[in-house]
Parts: structure tokens; sequence; C-alpha cells
């Protein structure tokens, strides 16, 4: 059988200040080479990271591969460079067949042009020749189920109109190699599943898939073969229920609880360092998974090295997309004097009910207040990861539904209804 | 942060047999993707792959240009005739530009619409990257493609442009009396290049900083001034001509009147230097741009 895609030792250097300042004006530029040429420039500047390192595997034509990871781990690079976008920093891949990603969806549509022109521009972008987008346009547009305004601009849809018009353009490009990433899919839980029966529709017509995902139900479900990411490397290569059992273990015992064994290690300055971070429960124990309804503890553990401003915790917890929900610290009247030096351990409650199912992350960071700014002395980004699961008794916020819920928090609210008529 | 790397299941390290079906189907493409090489190059067979998409581009901001204003297209003719009107009044009719032997309108409106050409060409093509951000950030295309199309669509500005000049034309009886009416083009091609060359310079550079958009009305405004817009170059002292002929557009517009008004024919050594210059601009413009390409999705 002959192969869809090769990789081969493909790896991708960034510099964190390529992707942290996404553009700058000549000055910022022009001071930063005169730092560096005066030696005072910072050495975290300089400081580069491997979102892939040495990633090798092949796809077999026909063959649905699943691509799974904690954020950060490389999969979003990974789909950049096997489309284009980017090029990797060394190593090499060949790819058989025309590549179509469900990432771009909607790219280039322009709000002047009416839905019919925009079919013509999308098209083109996504690479098909003229005669194919007048052959399909008529499936095109019954698909999208939008007719009567196919020649309105697009500026007067809404939201959702532009999405089913972008996503049949997308949908009618067959491409050989279908390159999904759900994680950056836009759009509703309706959207997202017609993403899904379009990619399930593909894969039975011995189309080659490569799917990214959180979603481990889905990745289990489609997938023939799974990679699972972490660092930029690859961790573990095979079938679908291992590579998850073993992310799923993996990922929870070391993803709700991070520690440093020492204080050079741990992220912080001269004033304050982090020690560990712990998703609890109410008992104190450090926890995988927690019911919707109950409360969670996010416990971080800090050190406090020299008397200074008044040293406090803040959290920013994410949802399962990575989108934050919310950020919260610690307003407590200690944290207006100074704090004495010591080992202390913070521990922000999350009420039940309030965080949305699924994949949970936190942030976590030490921070001094020198209003109306804020100081970060100390902060990890997702430093633990926790599930959120709603077993369904029917008094969480979900009630009865079944479905998919939208929305970065589930808060449980109060109704009053009452009969007015 | 494992370093750890399992290889892929052994069987599937087994030399597998080349794709020998792949010949048999032509439209299968496949492509190598492989870090950014040291040599810069222009892929023409690619480019040629992707004229559809060119031509798209430039559609849709031929399209989009005039959407949703009164005037519609009309503006296309009304801007070179107002600029003239406004140059015959200031510096034909109070500043008694020098003109030679043609009617200073006609020689006026011969500069004006090549000069807007070349303002409109420039300005696209140097934010054509930024201004397709989410293309550059999500499809992949070669992005020569950009500045390409951006210095294509005010060609059709142009051309509905031209009849102003025809209607001066008229009127003064000033009309091409040669064969030279047939480098006209030429002229028009010089301009066009030299667009492109420093718009992929300019765009690049804008990829980064953000500068060029504050930098350009300056340069435009300074631009007619030593490119003879609103006074015949030859008037001037000949070693200054020299230093004029380092502007492209000096050449763009001389010729140009020659072609078109009948006058008399460029100085062939300034115009070589002209050419000279415009083709520097455009090697290096290509260069650099080619050069950053692959880094223009992470800086962006």
């Amino acid at each position: 059988m002959s192969l869809a895609i090769e990789a081969h030792d493909l790896s991708k250097r960034y510099r964190i200040g390529q992707m942290q300042a996404a553009y700058g004006t000549l000055r910022d530029s022009l001071t930063r080479v005169a730092a560096r040429l005066t030696g005072r420039e910072e050495t975290h500047e300089r400081q580069e990271i491997w979102a892939l390192r040495d990633v090798s595997f092949r796809v077999r034509e026909g063959e649905v591969l699943g691509v799974i990871g904690r954020n950060g781990a490389g999969k979003s690079t990974l789909l950049k460079i096997l489309t284009r976008i980017t090029t990797p920093t060394s190593g090499r891949a060949v790819i058989r067949g025309r590549v179509g990603s469900l990432l771009e969806v909607g790219t280039g549509f322009n709000p002047e042009l009416t839905g019919r022109e925009n079919v013509f521009l999308n098209g083109s972008i996504l690479g098909m020749k003229r005669r194919e987008i007048q052959r399909k346009l008529s499936d095109i547009v019954e698909f999208s189920g939008i007719e009567k305004f196919i020649d309105t601009p697009v500026k007067r849809y809404s939201s959702g109109m532009y999405v089913r018009l972008a996503f049949s353009v997308a949908a009618h490009l067959e491409p050989e190699i279908l390159l999904v990433d759900e994680v950056l899919a836009v759009g509703d839980a309706e959207f997202q599943q017609r993403c899904l029966g379009r990619m399930e529709d593909f894969s039975g017509t011995g189309r080659t898939v490569l799917f990214v995902s959180h979603n481990m139900q889905t990745i289990n479900q489609l997938c023939d073969r799974v990679i699972w990411l972490d660092g930029g490397t690859i961790v573990e290569d095979g079938d679908p229920s291992d590579v998850v059992t073993q992310y799923l273990q993996g990922s929870h015992s070391s993803g709700s609880h991070i520690s440093w064994p020492d204080d050079e290690s741990a992220p912080g300055d001269d004033l304050a360092r982090l020690l560990s971070v712990r998703a609890i429960d109410e008992d104190g124990h450090t926890i995988d998974t927690i019911d919707v309804r109950d409360t969670v503890g996010i416990e971080t553990r800090y050190r406090v090295l020299r008397e200074g401003p008044a040293v406090f915790a803040k959290i920013r917890v994410r949802d399962r997309r990575s989108d934050i929900a919310f950020n919260a610290m610690d307003i407590a009247p200690h944290a207006l004097d100074s704090s004495a030096p010591g080992i202390y351990a913070a521990t922000a409650w999350i009420p039940g009910n309030l965080l949305s199912e699924g994949t949970t992350t936190a942030d976590v960071a030490i921070c001094t207040l020198r209003s109306p700014k804020l100081h970060q002395r100390a902060a990890q980004y997702e430093a633990v990861l926790f599930t959120v699961f709603d077993p369904g008794d029917g008094d969480s916020a979900r009630g009865r539904f079944t479905g998919q819920i939208s929305g970065v928090v589930r808060p449980l609210l109060e109704w009053s209804v009452e009969r007015v008529d | 942060m494992s370093q750890t790397k399992l290889e892929p299941p052994s069987e599937q390290l087994v030399a597998e047999p080349r794709d020998d079906e792949a010949h048999l189907r032509p439209d299968r493409r496949t492509v190598v993707i492989r870090p950014a090489s040291r040599w810069p190059h222009l892929d023409m067979r690619e480019l040629w792959h992707y004229r559809e998409l060119t031509f798209r581009l430039v559609w849709r901001d031929v399209v989009v240009r005039y959407k949703q204003t009164f005037l519609g297209v009309t503006w296309a003719v009304l801007v070179p005739a107002l600029t003239t009107t406004v140059y015959v009044i200031v510096f034909g009719k109070f500043a008694n530009f020098p003109h030679g032997n043609t009617p200073y309108p006609s020689l006026t409106a011969a500069g004006v619409i090549p000069m807007q050409y070349f303002a409109s060409a420039l300005t696209a093509s140097s934010s054509s990257l930024v201004s397709n951000l989410p293309l550059v950030t999500k499809v992949y295309f070669p992005r020569v493609l950009l500045p390409l199309a951006a210095v294509v669509v005010p060609l059709v500005d142009f051309f509905i442009a031209l009849p102003v000049l025809l209607v001066l034309m008229a009127v003064y009886g000033t009309w091409p009396d040669s064969a030279a009416v047939l480098l006209a083009p030429a002229f028009l091609g010089l301009a066009v290049s030299t667009a492109l060359g420093i718009g992929l310079l300019l765009s690049t550079f804008t990829a980064r900083w953000r500068d060029v958009p504050y930098m350009i009305p300056v340069f435009l405004q300074i631009l007619p001034l030593v490119s003879g817009v609103m006074y015949a170059l030859d008037q001037i002292p000949t070693k200054w001509q020299w230093i004029f002929s380092l502007n492209p557009m000096s050449a763009v517009i001389a010729g140009w009147r020659w072609a078109i008004l009948g006058e008399a024919a460029p100085h062939w050594g300034r115009t070589t230097v002209s050419v000279s210059v415009a083709m520097l601009l455009f090697a290096l413009g290509l260069a650099v741009f080619r050069t950053y390409e692959p880094r223009f999705a992470d800086t962006i």
C-alpha cells in the first residue's frame, strides 16, 4: 500500500520573542539590536523553543491518523508544516495527493463580495480550479442552504450563514488528504458535528485523514492509529485505544499535580518562587476528575524569599479549548501588606456548578500589585489539568439535556418562572 | 518534558514499495516539504500552477475597489482629472512651469496618469502581505502572488483613466506622430516592474515592521516633483537630469510623453540608467522577499 504522508525528523524552532512580539515597530527592533550590541539584552528574549523535535511518521493511503497531546505539544505546528503555511527548521516531509484542510474554513472571504463571488474566491484560495467550482457551484449552494441570499454581500449574513457557506465550500474540495484541527475549528457544536460527519464520509471513501483533537472519544471512534505528541516529540504511536489510555493515564498522573524539586528550576524571581500546584477536592486530596457539582481547589504552594511587597496568588482557568474561562486572585487583606519570607499554600476554591465539562486547565501566577499594574513574579502556563464530568443526574446546569453545551463556564443559575398570562 | 521518541511500529519502517501508480495519475501532486532554501529562487512552474488564484485575487480587488461608493468607478477618471486640473491651474497658470512645445494640460495629464498608477500600485503592493493576513497565516500559496496581484489591480484604473488623456489630446491636437507609440506599453511595463520591485521589498519589511505605511505617503508626495510630472524634465539643467534618471519614474514619464504626445525622444543614456535601477530594485526586492517568505507566517 502506498504512503500518503511521510515525515522524516521534522523539527520546528521558534524564538520565544518571535511568538510573543507578533509585530513591533522598527524602533523596537533597533532598540533590541542596540541592547544586543551593548550586551544589555535580557536573556529570556533570546530563548528558543522547539515546537517540534525530530518527528517521524508515515501515514498510509486511506488511513485515519489521530494526533493527540496537551496544548503546546506541537500538534498545530505539525499541521502548519504539513499544510506548508510554515516551513520546518529541519527534516522533511513528502505528501502525495491534494491536501485540503478544515483549518481554513472561510479564509479569504471578503465581506463586500456576494456569497456567489466568495465561493469562487474561497474555492480558488483552497486550490480549486475555476471549472471545478463552476461544476460544483449548485451543490455548494444547496449544501449551504442559503440559496436565497447567494447574491447578497456576505457582510449582511448572520455568522451562522457565513459559516455554513464557508464550510460548504471546504466540504466540496474533495482532497485526497484531509487535515483537520478540531481545536481550531470555528463554529458552534452543530457545525463541529458536521465537520466530524464530513470526516467520517471521507474516511469511508478510502481517503487519508489526519485529525487533531482533544476529544478522546472521537479519536477512538474515528481513527485507525493515533500519535501522541508531547513537548514536540512523539511519545507513542499505535493503536487508538492503547495510546488514548496511556495518554489519559499519563496526563492524569502528572497533570493534576506539578512540583519543582528546587528553587533553581522553579519559575520565579528573587522575591517569590513556585513550589507546587495541585488540583484538589474539598478533603485536600489531589484529583484528576471532578464532578461538575463539586467544589474543586487549585492549591498553589510558593516560597517568599525576602521581605518585599505583598505577594499573592492568581489563577487563570481555561476550558477544554484552552479559552480563558476566568481569572481570579487572592484579594484577602494580607495581600496589601508586605509578606514575610516563608512557604505559603494558597488555595482558590472554585464552587461546584461553575466550570463547564471536559478538560480544564489552570495557569497559576504569583504576583505583586502596584495598581493599576499586576506584576507576575512567578508563573506557570497550564500548571494543572483535570477533567470535569457531569454524571447527568439532572441536578446540574445540564438538567436532563444530554447534548452539547457551549460556553467557557456553565453556572447553575436560579430561575424564577411564573405564569404571567 | 519528555525527549524520548518511540519509533513508529516497525512494520511501517519496512522499505515501502515506491508509489508506482503516481505516474498513472497525472493530477496527483507530490509535494516535498523541506526547510527553507538558502538560495531563494522563483519557481515559475509553481506560479503558473497558481495562475487562477492570481487572477482571482486581482478580480477580488477590482470588484471590491469601488463598492459602496456613490460615484463608483467614475473615481478612476475623476481622480486624475482633478489632479491634472489642480496642476494646470497651480503650476501651469500661476507658476508658469516650463513645458516645451506640448500644451501644458496634455503634458501634465500624461504625467499624472502613470504616476497615479505607480502610487496606487506601490501603496497596495507594499501592504499586500499585511492586508491579506488571514491568507498568509492559514493557507499556502506562493506569497509573491500578493504583491503581484496588487500591482496589476491599479492597471484597471489606469486604462479607465486614459480617456482623460485622449480628450486633452483631441482638444489640443497633440497626437502620437511616430511608431514610438508602439513603445508606450514598454514604459508602462517599466512602471509596473518598478512598483513590483519596491513593493516586494517594502511588503517584506511591513511583514515585520509597521513603519512603511507612514513612510509611503511622504515618499509619494515627493515623487511627482522629482519625476517631472508637472514639468518637462528636459527643461532642467543636464547634470540634474542625470541625477533624476536614478528615479525610474522619470524615464517612465519622459518615455510615455515621447510615445503618446510625440515629444522629443528621451535621452537614451539616462533611460538606460533608469531601466537598470528598476531592474536592480526588482532583483533586490525579489531576493529579499523570497529570503523572508518562509518566515512570513511566523512573524507577520
